[in-house]
């Protein structure tokens, strides 16, 4: 029934329209490619600080009842933080501009493409960004000695799921955003997630109210379901964390596509 | 259109600092979650977090080991955020300095009233900062007053040739570079997590280049009431000179985006 539902109303070839409207307009801005290919720079440069770097301070972390290098731990986190952030870039900013200044999505919307049509395209745009990051830091992450090939085989369908669910949040969050002022809100929220989500210290490291909270928050799930695989400790006991990055990712896509319908057609 | 004038008055810089003020004013809440409390989270989550993980650096806790350093590089953000999209949107989009062209503020008054701008945004959010690590006790010197001051020179060099590459460029694409190759690894790089002495040698001069590292080293210097790395008049001479270098460049810069 699900499956009719959405079939009634997604053609994927129209999707793909929507998709391949943004790879047409990666011509459009000088030094975008650049851009595009730094982004992956960010991720890495955490890495070798605060990994090498602190590491070398912190040396070994008790995780899971095992001894872990401090590096081992702090990788699979900006992982999942790579995921998120990539995705965001794209969804927020990116998404905000195309739908308040450039008109884009009304001049799509008066095509046949249809508004859940244009939020599932502009994800999966931003899931194919995303994943080449993700991709090139599992390559770096082996060659350091910090996943096996096999872990790292094992946690890219994980930061597919990260990138996909923080990307639909991000997309709803842009159809309600004011101005850009309203961005210094969002990249702060963004940022406190980064600090306290078990990226850099384990979250039994806080206090017992802190932890609950923390572990309400999304990254927390993102950095858990990436490391596991990562680590070698995959389990049924992901399937928590899975389930609420499916959640986050339905209620974005939704909520983004009738915010598109009720704002931009008439 | 003539060129425009090198003039430097006081009434007229402050007249450039009083428009940021005013500016500022419909800015402010989102702006003091940013500068006030995101180092203090940071504080909590690296501080207690990675530092019960670490014990001492130096001598200290590392939470004590790296306030100094935070501190610097909240300046050294704050103030390369205050020079990229608000002057070339100055220069672009609202066209606010080839505005004040048409009066008699000169490129000098402009540079300057926007470093003072730049600087009482700085010093507000370095005293508060300073108020909120006292109270977890990682000062260890009464030095510790002279970090504003440090902070401001920080500020000084980062700023000036910040606006001088914004006032150069044609699209703010290029501040994404920027920000990947310049100021995060500047952060990241520049003593404030780690000491630059664990990097490997033929990068640790890099570090060294950085107007970040040598406010971060006379920053923590105070705070702990040790001896800087290089003495202090050397680190203090970078800074200085890093700042007149970036002012000659923002003058040039401005001055030739506003013949247009």
């Amino acid at each position: 029934m699900v499956t009719t539902w959405i079939a009634a109303r997604i053609s994927p070839g129209r999707v793909g329209a929507v998709i391949g409207r943004n790879v047409g307009a990666l011509r459009s801005g000088p030094a975008y490619w650049l851009v595009l290919v730094s982004g992956f720079f960010e991720p890495l440069l955490y890495l070798l600080s605060i990994g090498v770097g602190v590491g070398a301070l912190v040396g070994e972390l008790p995780v899971g009842g095992r001894s872990l290098d401090y590096a081992t731990f702090v990788a699979p986190a900006m992982l999942a933080v790579s995921a998120m952030s990539g995705a965001l870039a794209e969804t927020t900013y990116n998404f905000f501009f195309k739908m308040k200044y450039s008109k884009t999505f009304e001049a799509v919307l008066a095509t046949p493409v249809r508004p859940l049509e244009v939020a599932l395209g502009e994800l999966g745009w931003a899931m194919v960004r995303g994943s080449v990051y993700t991709a090139l830091f599992l390559v770096v992450m082996v060659a350091l000695g910090l996943t096996s090939p096999l872990g790292a085989l094992a946690a890219f369908p994980a930061t597919v799921l990260v990138g996909l669910a923080f990307g639909a949040i991000g997309m709803a969050v842009s159809t309600l955003m004011r101005g850009w002022q309203d961005f210094d809100l969002m990249s702060t929220g963004q940022f406190a997630l980064f600090l306290f989500s078990g990226t850099f210290s384990p979250v039994t490291d806080y206090p017992a109210p802190l932890q609950v909270l923390v572990q309400l928050t999304p990254l927390y799930h993102a950095v858990e379901l990436v490391r596991a695989p990562a680590i070698g400790q995959a389990g049924w006991g992901l399937l928590p964390h899975i389930l609420y990055l499916l959640a986050m990712m339905a209620v974005g896509l939704l909520f983004a596509a009738r915010r598109l319908r009720r704002t931009l057609t008439v | 259109m003539a060129a425009p004038s090198f003039g430097l008055s006081a009434r007229s810089t402050l007249a450039v600092l009083e428009r940021g003020l005013t500016l500022y004013r419909r800015l402010w809440r989102a702006s003091v979650f940013g500068s006030f409390v995101l180092p203090v989270l940071f504080l909590v989550s690296i501080g207690i977090g990675v530092g019960g993980h670490i014990g001492q650096v130096g001598g200290v806790s590392y939470l004590a080991w790296i306030v100094p350093g935070v501190m610097a590089s909240t300046a050294f953000q704050m103030a390369v955020g205050e020079c990229t999209y608000p002057i070339l949107g100055d220069f672009k989009w609202t066209r606010g300095f080839h505005a004040m062209r048409a009066t008699p503020v000169g490129v000098g008054d402009m540079v300057c009233g926007h470093l003072l701008y730049i600087l009482i945004r700085v010093e507000i959010a370095v005293v508060v900062f300073l108020g909120v690590t006292a109270l977890f006790g990682t000062l260890h010197s009464p030095w510790a007053l002279v970090t504003p001051l440090v902070c401001a020179l920080v500020t000084l060099a980062v700023a000036a040739p910040t606006m001088a590459f914004a006032a150069s460029i044609d699209h703010d694409s290029y501040f994404a570079l920027l920000f990947r190759f310049v100021m995060i690894p500047a952060t990241l790089f520049s003593g404030v997590f780690f000491p630059v002495g664990q990097l490997p040698g033929p990068v640790r001069p890099l570090a060294y280049v950085s107007p970040l590292w040598h406010g971060v080293e006379l920053n923590r210097a105070a705070t702990l009431g040790a001896a800087p790395p290089w003495p202090a008049a050397a680190h203090l001479g970078y800074l200085l000179a890093f700042t007149a270098a970036g002012m000659a460049w923002a003058l040039h810069a401005f001055g030739r985006r506003l013949q247009d």
